[in-house]
């Protein structure tokens, strides 16, 4: 028990040394505990997963959380084969990007406090993914949030990052909205927030309505999509997307760790762990499906335009976490931890590449000031082009299994999946072209930037390009352990890995469909190449003209749909004019402190005038006390 | 007395930690050396804090009843006692209440120079007022502690306040009396409904006509209205702790506003309990408008003090909507989030009275990237803004989520526009913090005679004792809630009793004797 | 035999005497010495009555007043010296210090 306890328990504990001591202490040596801490994890994960890979699972309780009335919440792990990959996933790429960081933070003054943050946030995902309730999902979900805050707005002296990390939260929140009710309603629904009890109890409530605003809507569904809403927040889907590119204001190995490999999957992985649930609801699941699908294709459009090297790959992170939430919403559980887990790695090298480009370049960002950076940097170059090889799907690499199991089982699932297959096909086309958009920008031709600044370019130490190839290793190789069995027979290892906890995907189909979906995604990444390798390598004037002559539409791409605009809009700015106009200055102001104020003065008022009676001279009272004196007798005389 | 457990001790501890403070009070008379008085006084609230502590250990947390009680005759012409006990509503707010004062009395070692001797007798007879609030089981007692309170706090904003401070003083001691005293004019119609007696417990356990709970309900909630405050008497709250010193500042929003909420609890629930459910839909509609309206507000503030102000009427929203959702989530919620808004709310006040010591101005524009200059001072207010933001693993969030998920079972919409406070809270907390301590940093405060110290030895262990609570609570809430729950329980046993045909005729009769 | 009338007439009189000097004559003193014209004839009228009466509860009244008089003299007194050693004036319409 204490050794599943000790791997979220490593990271916190070098958090609290680090951050505590760090500053007058520790200072640039801080990742001599990080680094240490986060590997201990790491082994002690690899540990966990063998102890469930003969299908056990643990399912350990630690203390009582919350007790109220009937109301009791743990703090427990479960560990089962989800939990296991999640584990792996989350503490090998956390090694290596600390590792990177070494290198890539060197000299910065916030160095104790970024290896703090860091291990915090490993700490929280382990939580997140380790937890056995809901609460203690919760838990993680918001502390990873947090970290996510404070290393988006690392660089706090910059606005842009500050603003970038505060709406990073607050969009986020929006999210967590729907699923901390979406919690409690779990709770209202099945007594327990554990996992094992709920699910054990998910048959029970087939069928079941609740009570809305008048509607009878079905429990189930209602309860999914709630717990859905906070994984449209981490996971950035539409309509909640926009911090994700914002989000690149963080440094990089943050933007690899937290906004490609392990936080934005979360949502991921929450539906996942609730399949159970979700597969009650066909509602539900096909909501997932489509706001994944929507999402996948609607985040590479804007890809195909983004100059910025960093939002090139936010848009296509964001892309890729709408297919597997298209896998999750077609059935296919395991497609899409499958996808997660082959695109933490293609997804991080990507960043780290990038971030070592950003780094020889003096932290520029703008591709259409680099270019020809082949020759300098090749370890760079050749681990990018095996990323994207891999992102783009071409056989052999992890993404292309994954990738074609998504796309395998939408097409298989029914006439929303169908439609959703060809979306994604699409969505797989612009992503090989933006893709390889972004190499020939940043490697080939010639080099765009400051002339002084070409002398200086080199490669890397090696502090940062080692971890790059142990990524690329994964990038290539993590894909291996789930290949089809149209092309190996008991290939599919992951798939029966998950299989206890995730079920086997419905419905087969024939051999010719399978050959023929793999086609045409082969197809669509070669002709993304192609279309590339011919706009930015044959003819470099080319994108210029094209897009002048679709002006509108280029600019409606370029502009991001000018979604952050009309959030900006409708949302941000009348809520601002709405507190400070109509709630403080109208309604507080004038009309309760009106009331306030009003009385008193009110008073005052009467008063003001009555005192008048008041002369102060004596013989005025005097005259008045004779005066009422007789009135007095009068009355006594003549009235009665 | 069946439903009291007299004195567990051997000695009269209530006595001792209410009056203790009150014979440090008349010490300081004696005495003219500032630094004397300040350490009088901090030895005082210390042996108070210190004294109180066995009240925590020695509780029995598996009655609901009355416990530590002292009774004593008073004014037995009239059937007025002394009588004092807590229970486990009431023993949170006696620690929550000796450890402010302590604090209050570390934070203004510098900050206060003019009249020391006034100021530090004020603080402690405050103290013992609001103490006493918390024992008394005699509205008679109940009701002099309770205005006795007012004076000191009167003071304290009045002389030692702001540039606003008179106005602010005058409007909270008018707002605040005009309640108390609808609810003295109930205390009175009590006594003679219940048999010329004031003792609470005895008037709890009676049973009233419906009719006249409305009446009663009503005439305290003017009292505890104003105090909590609720949407729409809340105006006194924002002046009033914006222009008191920072003592005075965290006393209030610390100890002063529960009471409101403690008066719920303590009579309006128990002793109405047909009204409680009559007005149950109200006070949740007051409350959630208490949580958006104050959150929006925030948003529009100016200045920090007062927009951490307003945010105390958004927190304690989301205290009356856990108490009037009537389960034991919310209520035990209601009272965690008033501990907790207690400790998260004094700290920021605390916070912000630390840094106007070196800057001197309260406007949030002045300020500007204060995470360079005072790094553990910006550390330490980011854990607060999280806290109060109610993140999991700091005590707001144990609060909050309780409040919400028994506003949720009571009424699925209120605790639905309940959370929306949450974003709206994240929202306003994350932006000031943005605009004080990140980006560029003012001129103003980088240059060498101006430059801003960071946090010293004093400062931190006033607010160390603070910062340990909110992680302790918000990671093993059960060393305090587990000291409601009995009482919790027996208060919802109470409501959820059905009204007994009792003999209602008979005291409407002496209703319409006595008017 | 002086009839009980006369008295009467004498103390109405001096009463109304006392009265219009309270309310027409400016010098406090003048003021002040009305005052006692008005608790002298109601003195009068009090002896008169005991003596009609043949009860003595008339003239004990007679002896409160006269040491109730006597002490309001003194204070009233006290109080315009005070008064003019503050504000040099005795005319009653130059002080309206209670004036709202």
């Amino acid at each position: 028990m204490l050794k599943y306890t000790l791997i979220p328990l490593l990271p916190l504990l070098s958090f609290i040394i680090n951050i505590l001591f760090g500053r007058n202490f520790i200072k640039d040596k801080a990742h001599w505990l990080a680094v240490p801490a986060v590997f201990g994890s790491f082994v002690l994960a690899v540990s966990a997963f063998m102890d469930v890979q003969s299908g056990n699972v643990i399912n350990i309780n630690i203390y009582n959380w919350i007790v109220s009335g009937n109301f009791n919440v743990t703090i427990g792990f479960l560990i089962d084969q989800l939990t296991a990959i999640m584990l792996i996933v989350v503490t090998s790429i956390s090694t290596l990007i600390f590792i990177y960081s070494i290198g890539y933070m060197h000299g910065d003054s916030g160095y104790y406090r970024f290896f703090s943050y860091l291990s915090l946030f490993v700490f929280s995902m382990l939580i997140l993914v380790m937890s056995n309730n809901f609460l203690l999902l919760y838990f993680g979900w918001e502390a990873v949030g947090l970290c996510s805050y404070f290393l988006i707005g690392f660089w706090f002296h910059k606005k842009s990052a500050a603003d970038a990390g505060k709406k990073a939260f607050i969009v986020n929140r929006f999210g967590d909205f729907g699923f901390g009710l979406g919690v409690i309603l779990v709770f209202l629904t099945f007594g327990s927030l554990e996992y094992l009890q709920v699910f054990g109890k998910a048959n029970s409530v087939i069928g079941q309505t609740i009570n809305i605003f008048g509607y009878n809507l079905d429990l189930i569904t209602v309860i999914c999509l709630l717990l859905f809403c906070g994984a449209i927040g981490k996971s950035a889907q539409m309509p909640l997307h926009v911090w994700l590119p914002d989000a690149m204001e963080g440094p990089t190995p943050v933007s690899a760790l937290i906004h490609a490999a392990t936080m934005v999957t979360a949502g991921v992985f929450m539906v996942a762990r609730c399949n159970p649930l979700f597969s009650l609801s066909h509602t539900a699941m096909n909501t997932v499906a489509v706001v994944g699908g929507i999402t996948a294709i609607f985040a590479a459009t804007i890809g195909l335009v983004q100059n910025d090297i960093k939002r090139v790959i936010a848009y296509s992170t964001v892309s890729q976490l709408g297919y597997m939430f298209l896998a999750l919403g077609v059935g296919a559980y395991s497609a899409g931890i499958f996808h997660l887990y082959t695109h933490a790695y293609f997804k991080a090298l990507l960043f780290l590449g990038s971030g070592s480009v950003i780094h020889a370049l003096h932290d520029e960002q703008n591709m259409q000031k680099m270019g020809g950076l082949k020759k300098h940097m090749p370890i760079t170059y050749w681990v990018f082009i095996l990323a994207t090889l891999s992102i783009t799907g071409i056989p052999g690499f992890a993404g292309f299994f994954s990738k074609d199991e998504i796309l395998y089982r939408a097409y298989l699932g029914g006439e929303v999946g169908k439609g959703l297959w060809m979306l994604a096909t699409v969505a797989a086309l612009l992503t090989a072209f933006y893709s390889w958009r972004l190499i020939f920008l940043t490697f080939h031709g010639k080099f765009r930037g400051p002339h002084e600044q070409e002398h200086h370019l080199h490669e890397s130490p090696k502090v940062i390009t080692v971890p790059l190839m142990l990524l690329a290793v994964g990038a290539v190789a993590a894909g291996w352990v789930g290949i089809p069995p149209l092309l190996m027979e008991h290939g599919d290892k992951i798939g029966e890995f998950l299989a206890p906890v995730l079920g086997h995907p419905h419905g087969e189909g024939s051999h010719s469909e399978e050959m023929m979906v793999m086609g045409m995604s082969v197809l669509v990444a070669l002709a993304g190449w192609y279309i590339a390798y011919k706009m930015y390598v044959r003819n470099p004037e080319l994108p210029q003209k094209v897009g002048a002559k679709f002006k509108p539409v280029y600019n409606l791409l370029y502009n991001k749909y000018y979604i952050d605009e009309l959030y900006n809009r409708i949302f941000v700015q009348p809520t601002l004019k709405f507190s400070d106009k109509v709630i403080l200055g109208f309604f507080d102001k004038s009309i309760i402190e009106g009331v306030v104020n009003g009385v008193p003065n009110l008073i005052g008022v009467f008063s003001s005038k009555f005192r008048k009676i008041q002369t102060g001279l004596l013989s005025n009272y005097g005259l008045v006390m004779a005066a009422g004196a007789l009135a007095i007798i009068g009355y006594m005389l003549f009235l009665r | 007395m069946e439903n009291v457990i007299f004195n567990q001790l051997n000695y009269p501890i209530l006595t001792y930690t209410v009056f203790l403070p009150v014979l440090g009070a008349l010490l300081l008379l004696f005495m003219s050396n500032a630094t004397l008085i300040r350490w009088t006084t901090l030895a005082v609230t210390a042996a108070t804090f210190v004294i109180s502590l066995p009240l925590l250990t020695a509780f029995n947390k598996s009655t609901y009843k009355m416990q530590f009680v002292e009774r004593h005759e008073w004014i037995p012409s009239w059937g007025i006692n002394y009588f004092i006990g807590i229970d486990g509503i009431s023993i949170l707010f006696i620690f929550l209440t000796t450890l402010l004062s302590m604090l209050c009395v570390l934070v203004s070692w510098k900050a206060i120079e003019t009249k020391a001797k006034e100021f530090h007798i004020a603080i402690l007879t405050m103290e013992a007022g609001m103490l006493g609030v918390f024992v008394a089981l005699d509205f008679f007692l109940f009701y002099i502690f309770w205005e006795a309170m007012l004076i000191p706090m009167f003071l304290l904003i009045g002389v030692w306040g702001g540039p606003q401070r008179v106005y602010a003083a005058i409007k909270f001691f008018l707002y605040t009396l005009v309640g108390s005293v609808l609810m003295l004019v109930g205390i009175v119609v009590l006594y003679f409904t219940g048999g010329n007696t004031l003792d609470i417990l005895t008037l709890s356990a009676m049973q009233y006509p419906v009719k006249l709970q409305y009446w009663l309900f009503m005439a305290f909630l003017a009292a505890f209205a104003v105090k909590v405050p609720m949407f729409p008497v809340h105006t006194w709250l924002p002046d009033a702790h914006t222009e008191a010193p920072t003592a005075g500042s965290v006393i209030l929003a610390g100890v002063l506003i529960k009471m409101g909420a403690y008066g719920f609890l303590r009579f309006s629930i128990p002793m109405f309990p047909d009204a409680t459910k009559f007005f149950m839909q109200p006070m949740l509609i007051l409350s959630v408008i208490a949580i958006i309206y104050g959150a929006l507000v925030c948003l529009a503030q100016k200045d920090l003090k007062r927009l951490i102000a307003y945010s105390s009427v958004s927190h304690m929203g989301f205290v009356t909507l856990g108490i009037f959702a009537l389960n034991s989530q919310g209520m035990e919620g209601g009272i965690l989030q008033m501990l907790n808004h207690g400790i998260i709310t004094g700290a920021l006040f605390l916070m912000v009275g630390i840094i106007y010591e070196r800057t001197h101005t309260r406007v949030i524009a002045d300020y500007g990237g204060f995470a360079t200059l005072v790094p553990w001072f910006a550390g330490l207010f980011i854990i607060l803004t999280f806290a109060s933001i109610g993140l999991p693993g700091t005590n707001g969030f144990i609060g909050e989520f309780l409040i919400l998920f028994g506003a949720f079972k009571a009424q699925k919409l209120y605790g639905a526009l309940a959370a929306t406070g949450v974003i709206l809270g994240a929202g306003y907390m994350l932006w000031l913090y943005q605009r004080v301590f990140w980006e560029k940093a003012n001129p103003d405060w980088t240059s060498a005679s101006h430059a801003v110290r960071d946090l010293n030895l004093r400062e931190v262990i006033t607010l160390l004792p603070l910062f340990i609570l909110i992680f302790w609570i918000g990671c093993y809430p059960e060393t305090f809630l587990s000291y409601m729950h009995s009482s919790v329980e027996h208060l919802l046993e109470n409501i959820n009793k059905p009204a007994a045909a009792g003999p209602e005729d008979l005291i409407a009769q002496r209703i319409l004797e006595i008017f | 035999m002086v009839p009980l009338s006369w008295y009467i007439i004498l103390s109405a009189l001096t009463f109304s005497i006392g009265v219009f000097g309270f309310l027409a004559r400016r010098n406090l003193i003048i003021v002040f010495l009305s005052i006692e014209l008005m608790l002298n004839s109601v003195n009068i009228s009090l002896i008169a009555f005991s003596h009609y009466l043949q009860s003595m509860r008339g003239q004990m009244l007679v002896f409160f007043i006269i040491t109730v008089a006597a002490a309001e003299a003194a204070i009233g007194l006290a109080i315009l010296i005070a008064f003019y050693k503050n504000n040099p004036t005795i005319k009653v319409d130059e002080i309206n210090l209670l004036k709202g």
